[in-house]
Parts: structure tokens; C-alpha cells; sequence
């Protein structure tokens, strides 16, 4: 074994010594050198090879294993998403005052196709034209021959449908499972629950949405799991509002109407036992909005709620009340109506001529235009303000329907003098027969606030509101709407054994295009209390354009037109609500005295 | 008596070429190759004929065409199995500059082919993607540069091959094509690893995979919808993964009978990507396990006779060609069983395409003339008393 220097330093001084070259030394060493390092790298490359052998054996191994798993375990079919277990009773019920059903859900099946796996276009299409016969069948098949994949055919159908499709037995129809919102009632109270359609869409399940009404405005709460299906309680009662129904529509036809509506209230608590308006609709297949037009056209529309229009001279009720409340007057106090009034440029008279001067209590009953501008001229501008809006008449109200909140009185721009004297007959402000409804209540109940609300009432006992007059007030108010009835305006309204008390109001209505009033389209309305010595109830019916034909010439005020059918409405209704026929206590004071 | 003690092989003066190749070939590799190539066409006859019909070609164009290639590629790879590893890299280098310069062009002349990423030159009769004959090349030059730096006083090869391998993935991930980069990446990285590289630094490198890997994620929507797919429990039955997991499924053992498959149909890449989800399909798993067990077998006789190369570039160039073609199969093979997330790679030899049949070809070619046993200076070592 040759040794090797540990310095070559001391042999290449040697080398040196002897007269060799010593590069030849250095060569050898960086050979040696570079020798001993291939060998270790060779020995290292060596090692890191077999383990990348080893990490590529184990990973062949790996998938080959896993290649078997797979291979062994038996297919499924292909789903696309899970299957629709979750769609059963998504959305709570909606039921009325007693519990009965108002919107329940239904389990039905939609009809797709997948026109790439059909067999026979032509035939599917032909007998999907027969079992539907609003399909066409030349648009079917176009659909089907085109490039789509997928096209919804029906969005629910029933289920003999269901089986007549079966029997086509295309493999390209199939059916998709579905909750749709069914209103077993119909028509009834459409308006009220507005109606329902289908959010997003899948093939297993769809959304339903409420799109109008109650269903819009407790949408969230329910689709909300965690009411845990509770049903959403209406204030509404199914027997009266059917009756209500009946008798308007009769009552709208009879008066040759363009529509109605009429609002029941409770005057205690607020609750709207029926509101109709008229023309309505089927919430199960609810029609499609107006494109163009007028949208109060719509049998959509909610005249109710939603309509606000100049209701005339049921608002002399507030102006009396008022006036008697702030001690400007008392029922018998004397009111000069010396027609016509002048203010300005502006000239109001009556529809009669009722002489030079009336009480208090008769301007409302005889309905003085001019009395009721004396008394708000008495009473100022701005406290004519504040009284309406303690009434709840210049905002919207606050009723839970998704229609309310658009329905914002029209109130004048400037509430000058005469802005105030012509609202004193109810004219120049425009509310909605719920504004109205809302509002009797608050004055005739004892005189405290009144919100409507379409919930029925989780108390007991109603917990009254704000005061707005007194409750001296609220029984003089009581007497002179009793005395309208009795011997006013609204003589067809009394109905033996109920003691209906109410006002009537006949406003022109304003032509669409602005400037002036028709001369020959009123809005009649009768807003009723009954009993007047005790109320429980206010009812305010509305008929659109009513004329009453039987005499010589038409007639078209309230007291021809909508009294009589409030009155038929009352008939019907207060023995459905436990109202017994009771005799009147005797009306014992000056207000009548004061009457002829 | 030396020679037959201690096997080495005998290096006969003056004997002809072919013989000498013939005796000195990895012939079990090759036969395996061929193998491949085989079930290749095989395959190609039963997933093609539902592309040829939507493209309006006939049923077995694509077969003809990849047997025209890869006819070429066989041709290509025996050639090359017969030059000297030194002419292997001197073409091979070559050949890289000549593939760098077409995919730094890409983005001028290159096209998309409605893709989403411009991977191509399209002539008339065919495509050409340079990304795949730049994968012999790099590793040839890396493995030069590399072997090159453990000389004494040699250049700083390292260093060299580490900036071409990051300009090279830079730019294949720009197209984007991370499928191909990340094989760039994972070929240097094994290269590297096997001429020494110090344990610390891999796992410096292994981190920095992880974080490139992650900000891609975040900021290649390409990307994150991929690892999306692979991380969600639910396979989505209408996604080619889902597609693939049921062809494997109903396949079973000895699958459901030639022709009879149907993923051909819903799965657009089933002649490329998803060739393993049909073989799985019409011929069970007794094919899939053969294939794998072909791959298994060339990677590893080849690492194993690259133990014994004594010379650090043939060490390399093998060690990166063996590895890099190992692991577009394992991550092939891989995808359709959801082992790894949906990555386009495709089956070397096995898949349709006639840039990946030639390209692999040529490596296969490469890696065999590599293999090829040559006298490796044992008995020197023994005669020196440095044996182990």
C-alpha cells in the first residue's frame, strides 16, 4: 500500500529538491482526490436510488390497490344532488281567527324533459298537447328538437296528469317533486294572503315565495324552521269574510259598481275580521300584473289597502269631534251655513240648502259642507293636522301587508285655511277605507288609538292606545253617527236590533289626467259602527262608480248606494259574529231634541 | 474467469454494431415499452371512435393516426437506443435549444386550439407541442450541468440548471400548463437529489413547493377549482372524475367486454387523460393492474442498472427520464382513481397524441441507450483493493 502524504505541500517541496516537476504531483492528487469523491457520490446516488425505486414501487402499489377498491365496489347511480327528502311541508300554514285553513302545502310533481334522451319528439309532444291543453303542440316539438338538455314542461301538475304522462313512457319526461301553496278557499281573502310562486328551482325541490300579501310579509317567518310550523294566525274569520264576500259582490252588481271593497274591524283591538276588495282573484293561479294601463284596474289591486282615494264627508265626524273635544263647541252649538262660502277664489256650498244655521250635531247629520268649514276655520290649520295624524290618517298604515307601506295618504302640499276647510268634508286628502276604518275606531271605542293589524290579538284583553279625544267625546260622536242613521243621510242603513250608527261620504272622483272632477263618477262610502250605544264593529264599505238606476234620474250618493249594502253586510254579519238583536237604551239627551 | 467470477461484461474488440447492442440492451424494458405501445392502440380502438364521430372523421382515424406515430415514436426510440451516450448528449442538448426557442415563441405563433392555454403549433395535418421534446432535453442539459459541477474545479452547474429549470417552468406555467411545469420541477428536483443534494435543502425545497402550490391556489382560479373537485367529499357524478370513478366501478375485475364501455361517451378526454377510466371499463382490472405493473417494471430495472452507472451524467439523465416518466403515469393512473386532484397528464405511450407518443419515444430511447451495460471499471476496483 502506497502511503500518501497528509501535505503534499511537503512533497512537492521534495519534488523540488530532486528537480522534478511538481504539477505532475498536483494532478495525481486532484485525481485522487476527485476519485474519492465519485465514489462517495456514487455510494450516496446509490442509496437515494433505491429509494426512489422503493417510493415508486409503493406508489404503483397505492394506486393498483386503490384501482382494485374501486373496481370492487358496486356502482351507484348518478344522482345530481341529494335526493329531495327535505321539500315535505317547507312553509308554515296560514290559518284564520278559529284555526281553519286559510294557505296549506300541497305535495305535487313537476314535469321536466331532457330532450337529448327522448325517444319519440313527435309523440311525446303530441300526447303532452293532448293531456295538457294548454301546451301547443308544433312549439313543443320545436322546443324539443332544438339543442337544449333540459326544459321545464309544467311547473306542477296533479296527479292523474302525473299518470298520463307515465303512460306516454318516454324516458326523456321526467318529474321532479314539488311543495306548491294551495288555497283551498279560493278566492277567499285573496287579497289578504296575495299568493305564493316558486324562487329557486331544482329538480328535487324548489323554494316557494310569497310574492303579495301576508305571505310576502311573513315570508321569513314562514320558511323559518325554527317556528317549527307553527301556523300564521289571522285575525280574519272564514265565515264572516265569506258572507262579507257575497253580499258586496251582490251588493257591487246591484249598484252597477266598477268594484268594492268593505273593511271589518274590530274597535277594540284593531283586528280586520274581513276586508274584500272587489273584483278578486284565485291566489292558486294568480294572474299577471299589468303591463299597462291603470294599475287599479288589476283585479290585483287591493282597493282596501292599497286605493287611497277623497272619501268626502265621512271625515265631518273628525272635524266635529275634534271641534266638541277642544271645547270649541258642543253638540248643540249653533253653526252658521249661509252659503256659499266664500274664501279667495274658492266658493263651497252644500248639496242642499239647509237653511242659515244648524247644530254642531246636525252639520254631521244633515252632512254641511259648509258647517264643517265654520268649524275647522274654528278649529286652525295646524291643529287640524295634529288631530288627523293622532288619528293615524296622514302616514301609512301600519297593517301587515307588503301593499300598506306603499299606500301613503296624498295630503296637501301647503295646509293652508282652505286646505283645512275643504279636509273638514273629507275632501283634498286622500286615505285608504283602512285609514278610515282605523281611524272610527279610535273615535267611537272610548277614544284611544287604534293600529289595525291583521294578527289576531295574543292579550287578553286589547290594550287601549294614546288617547285621542275623550271619552265624553267619543260617546257624543257615537250619538250623532247613531243620529245619521236614524235620521240623516243614512236612513237605509238601520237594521233592527244592531243600532248602526255610521256617515256616509260621496266624493267626485278626480279625472286620471289631473285637472277637475267627473261630474258623474262618484266614490260612495259608508263608514258604519254598530252597536252605536256599545260599538264592537266598524265597517267601512267603499263601491267604486256605483249608480243606483231605479228612480227617474240616477242617484249616486252614499246614502242610495253603499248604505243599503253595509246595511244587508251588517244584516248577514253581526249574528255570525255573536252579535244577539238587542233594544237600544233610549237615547235620552239634547241630541235629539235638537233633530226633527 | 475474472469476467464470470464477478460479472462484468466482456467488451469484445471488433464486434458489429447490432450484436453489440442486442447483447448490451435492457431487452426486458423494451419488450415492456412495446407492450405498451400495444395496449395503447388497443385502447385506442375502443375510446376513440366517439371523438372520430363527433369531429365527423372515421370511427378508427385516431387510431391510424396514433399508430402512424407512434410507429415514428418506435422508430425514433431504436435509433437513439443505438448512439453512445455522449452523442445522446450532444443531440439532446441540441435538441433542448431547439425546443426552448419554440416555446419561448409559443406565445406569438402558438394556439390554444379553444383550450384556454397555448400549448400548440398547428400545421396543417397535425399539432406540434413543444413542451413535451423540451422534457428529453432538460434533462439532458440539467444532468450535464449537474454532473458537470461535481468535477473539481467545474463550472457551477448547479446553480445553472436551477435557473433554467425555474425560466422553463416560469414560462409552462404562464401558458398555463402547471401539469407540465410541476414535471420540470419534480425532474430537476430528482436529479438534484440524486447527485447529492443536502437533506436540509430538500426540505427547504419541499416548503417552498407547498407555498408556490398555495398562492397558486389563491390566485389561478384554473387551479383552485381543481383542488376544489379533489378536496370535496362528494364527487360530483357530472364532472370527469365522477365519470371516470363510475367507469372503474363498473368495471370490476374483467370489466364489461370490449365495445361494451360507455364513459367513451360522456368523457371528452377519454382517449388522453382518461385512457385508464376505459381500460378500467371495457377490460377490468386485470388490464389496469398489467399496465401499472409495465410501468413498475421499466422504472425500476431502470433504476436498478442506473445504480451500477458509474458515470454521474448517465446517472442523472437516467435517474431524471425514469422518474419523470414514472410519475405522468402515477399521476395519470392516479387521478382517475382520486388519488390526486384533476390534473391533465397523459399516459406515456398509452394516451392518444402524437407530440407525447414521439417525445416519449425519444426519452424511452434516451433512457435505454443509458441503461445499455457497459463496463463500469469493477474489476479496477478490485485489482486497486477498493471493493466493498
Amino acid at each position: 500500500m502506497i502511503r500518501t502524504p497528509l501535505r503534499p505541500l511537503a512533497r512537492i517541496l521534495s519534488a523540488r529538491q530532486k528537480g522534478e516537476n511538481p504539477d505532475v504531483i498536483e494532478r495525481e492528487n486532484i485525481r485522487l482526490r476527485h476519485e474519492g469523491m465519485r465514489d462517495a457520490s456514487r455510494q450516496c446516488a446509490e442509496g437515494r436510488l433505491l429509494v426512489l425505486g422503493a417510493v415508486f414501487v409503493f406508489a404503483f402499489m397505492t394506486v393498483g390497490l386503490r384501482m382494485a377498491v374501486l373496481a370492487s365496489t358496486d356502482p351507484v347511480e348518478p344522482r345530481t344532488t341529494a335526493s329531495g327528502t327535505s321539500i315535505i311541508a317547507q312553509r308554515g300554514d296560514i290559518v284564520d281567527r278559529n284555526g281553519r285553513i286559510l294557505a296549506t302545502n300541497f305535495i305535487t310533481n313537476s314535469l321536466y324533459a331532457q330532450p337529448p334522451i327522448m325517444i319519440d319528439k313527435a309523440g311525446a309532444a303530441r300526447e303532452l298537447a293532448r293531456i295538457f291543453p294548454d301546451l301547443d303542440e308544433s312549439s313543443l316539438l320545436k322546443t324539443f328538437n332544438s339543442s337544449r338538455k333540459f326544459l321545464w314542461v309544467k311547473r306542477k301538475i296533479s296527479p292523474e296528469q302525473q299518470q298520463l304522462v307515465h303512460d306516454i313512457g318516454d324516458p326523456g319526461l321526467l318529474f321532479g317533486p314539488r311543495e306548491m301553496r294551495l288555497y283551498p278557499n279560493g278566492r277567499l281573502a285573496a287579497h289578504v294572503l296575495g299568493g305564493s310562486s316558486f324562487g329557486r328551482e331544482g329538480v328535487n325541490s324548489a323554494e316557494v315565495v310569497g310574492v303579495a300579501g301576508v305571505e310576502k310579509t311573513f315570508d321569513d317567518y314562514l320558511r323559518d324552521p325554527a317556528t317549527g310550523r307553527e301556523p300564521l294566525r289571522l285575525s280574519l274569520d272564514i265565515t264572516i269574510q265569506t258572507a262579507a264576500e257575497r253580499v258586496l259582490s251582490g251588493g257591487m252588481k246591484l249598484m252597477n259598481a266598477r268594484g268594492a271593497s268593505s273593511v271589518l274591524m274590530d274597535v277594540k283591538t284593531g283586528e280586520v275580521i274581513s276586508l274584500v276588495s272587489l273584483p278578486d282573484f284565485d291566489p292558486n293561479t294568480r294572474p299577471a300584473p299589468l303591463t299597462k294601463g291603470v294599475a287599479s284596474d288589476s283585479p290585483l289591486f287591493n282597493r282596501a289597502v292599497q286605493g287611497v282615494y277623497e272619501l268626502g264627508s265621512v271625515f265631518k265626524i273628525f272635524t266635529a269631534a275634534q271641534a266638541i273635544d277642544a271645547n270649541l263647541v258642543n253638540a248643540g252649538t249653533m253653526v252658521d251655513i249661509r252659503g256659499p262660502l266664500k274664501w279667495g277664489k274658492y266658493k263651497i256650498r252644500d248639496f242642499h240648502d239647509y237653511g242659515k244655521q244648524l247644530t254642531v250635531a246636525d252639520v254631521v247629520v244633515k252632512s254641511s259642507n259648509i258647517g264643517a268649514a265654520r268649524l275647522a276655520q274654528m278649529i286652525g290649520a295646524e291643529q287640524q293636522q295634529d288631530f288627523l295624524n293622532s288619528l293615524g290618517l296622514l302616514a301609512a298604515t301600519p297593517v301587515e301587508m307588503v301593499e300598506a307601506h306603499g299606500a301613503k295618504p296624498l295630503t296637501p302640499k301647503n295646509w293652508s285655511e282652505i286646505s283645512a276647510m275643504t279636509i273638514s268634508y273629507g275632501h283634498g286628502l286622500s286615505v285608504s277605507p283602512m285609514h278610515l276604518a282605523a281611524a272610527y275606531a279610535s273615535i267611537v271605542n272610548g277614544g284611544t288609538k287604534v293600529t289595525p293589524t291583521l294578527l289576531k290579538s295574543t292579550t287578553p284583553a286589547p290594550i287601549p292606545g294614546p288617547r285621542v279625544i275623550s271619552a265624553e267625546t267619543s260617546r257624543v260622536a257615537r250619538q250623532m253617527l247613531r243620529a245619521v242613521v236614524i235620521d240623516g243621510t243614512a236612513s237605509f242603513g238601520e237594521v233592527q236590533g244592531y243600532a248602526v250608527g255610521g256617515k256616509t261620504g260621496t266624493a267626485d272622483k278626480p279625472k286620471e289626467q289631473g285637472g277637475g272632477y267627473h261630474e258623474d263618477k262618484v266614490i260612495a262610502t259608508f263608514a258604519s259602527i254598530f252597536p252605536a250605544h256599545d260599538p264592537r264593529y266598524v265597517l267601512v264599505v267603499t263601491l267604486d262608480e256605483p249608480v243606483e238606476t231605479s228612480g227617474k234620474d240616477p242617484r249616486r250618493t252614499a246614502g242610495w248606494t253603499a248604505v243599503p249594502v253595509a246595511a244587508e253586510m251588517i244584516r248577514r254579519m253581526a249574528p255570525l259574529l255573536g252579535l244577539r238583536p238587542a233594544i237600544e237604551p233610549s237615547s235620552q239627551d239634547r241630541l235629539t231634541l235638537t233633530s226633527n | 474467469m475474472t469476467e464470470m467470477v464477478y460479472g462484468t461484461v466482456p467488451r469484445r474488440e471488433g464486434e458489429a454494431i447490432l450484436p453489440r447492442w442486442w447483447r448490451t440492451l435492457d431487452k426486458w424494458s423494451m419488450v415492456c415499452i412495446f407492450l405498451l405501445f400495444g395496449i395503447g392502440l388497443l385502447l385506442g380502438l375502443a375510446a376513440s371512435p366517439p371523438l372520430a364521430e363527433r369531429n365527423g372523421l372515421g370511427a378508427f382515424y385516431y387510431v391510424e393516426r396514433q399508430a402512424l406515430f407512434g410507429g415514428i415514436a418506435m422508430v425514433v426510440m431504436l435509433i437513439t437506443t443505438m448512439m453512445s451516450p455522449q452523442l445522446v448528449r450532444r443531440l439532446g442538448v441540441i435538441g433542448f435549444v431547439l425546443a426552448f426557442s419554440a416555446l419561448a415563441f409559443l406565445p406569438v405563433f402558438g394556439t390554444d386550439f379553444g383550450k384556454g392555454a397555448v400549448r400548440w403549433y398547428s400545421f396543417g395535418f397535425g399539432s406540434f407541442q413543444p413542451s413535451e421534446f423540451l422534457k428529453p432535453g432538460f434533462v439532458i442539459v440539467a444532468a450535464w450541468l449537474l454532473s458537470a459541477a461535481q468535477e473539481i474545479n467545474g463550472p457551477p452547474g448547479k446553480s445553472y440548471s436551477l435557473a433554467i429549470t425555474v425560466m422553463i417552468s416560469a414560462m409552462l406555467a404562464l401558458q398555463p400548463d402547471f401539469g407540465q411545469a410541476a414535471l420540470i420541477l419534480f425532474g430537476w428536483g430528482v436529479m438534484y437529489f440524486v447527485a447529492g443534494a443536502p437533506i436540509t435543502l430538500l426540505l427547504g425545497l419541499a416548503g417552498i413547493v407547498i407555498l408556490g402550490g398555495s398562492f397558486a391556489y389563491n390566485n389561478s382560479e384554473h387551479f383552485a377549482r381543481r383542488i376544489d373537485g379533489f378536496l370535496s367529499a362528494e364527487v360530483d357524478p357530472t364532472t370527469q372524475l365522477g365519470y371516470a370513478a363510475n367507469a372503474i366501478q363498473e368495471g370490476g375485475i374483467f370489466g364489461v367486454g370490449v365495445g361494451e364501455g360507455q364513459v367513451k361517451w360522456s368523457l371528452p378526454d377519454a382517449h388522453t387523460d382518461f385512457i385508464i377510466a376505459v381500460a378500467a371499463e371495457e377490460f377490468g382490472l386485470v388490464l389496469v393492474l398489467f399496465i401499472l405493473f409495465l410501468f413498475a417494471v421499466i422504472t425500476v430495472r431502470s433504476l436498478m442498472r442506473l445504480m451500477r452507472e458509474r458515470d454521474p451524467f448517465i446517472r442523472l439523465a437516467g435517474t431524471g427520464i425514469t422518474c419523470i416518466f414514472a410519475i405522468q403515469a402515477l399521476i395519470n393512473t392516479g387521478v382517475a382513481v382520486r388519488l390526486l386532484p384533476a390534473k391533465g397528464m397523459t399516459l406515456p405511450f398509452v394516451s392518444y397524441g402524437g407530440s407525447s407518443l414521439i417525445a416519449g419515444g425519444i426519452m424511452l430511447g434516451m433512457l435505454l441507450s443509458f441503461t445499455r451495460a457497459r463496463p463500469q471499471g469493477e474489476i479496477g476496483d478490485i485489482l486497486l483493493g477498493r471493493g466493498r
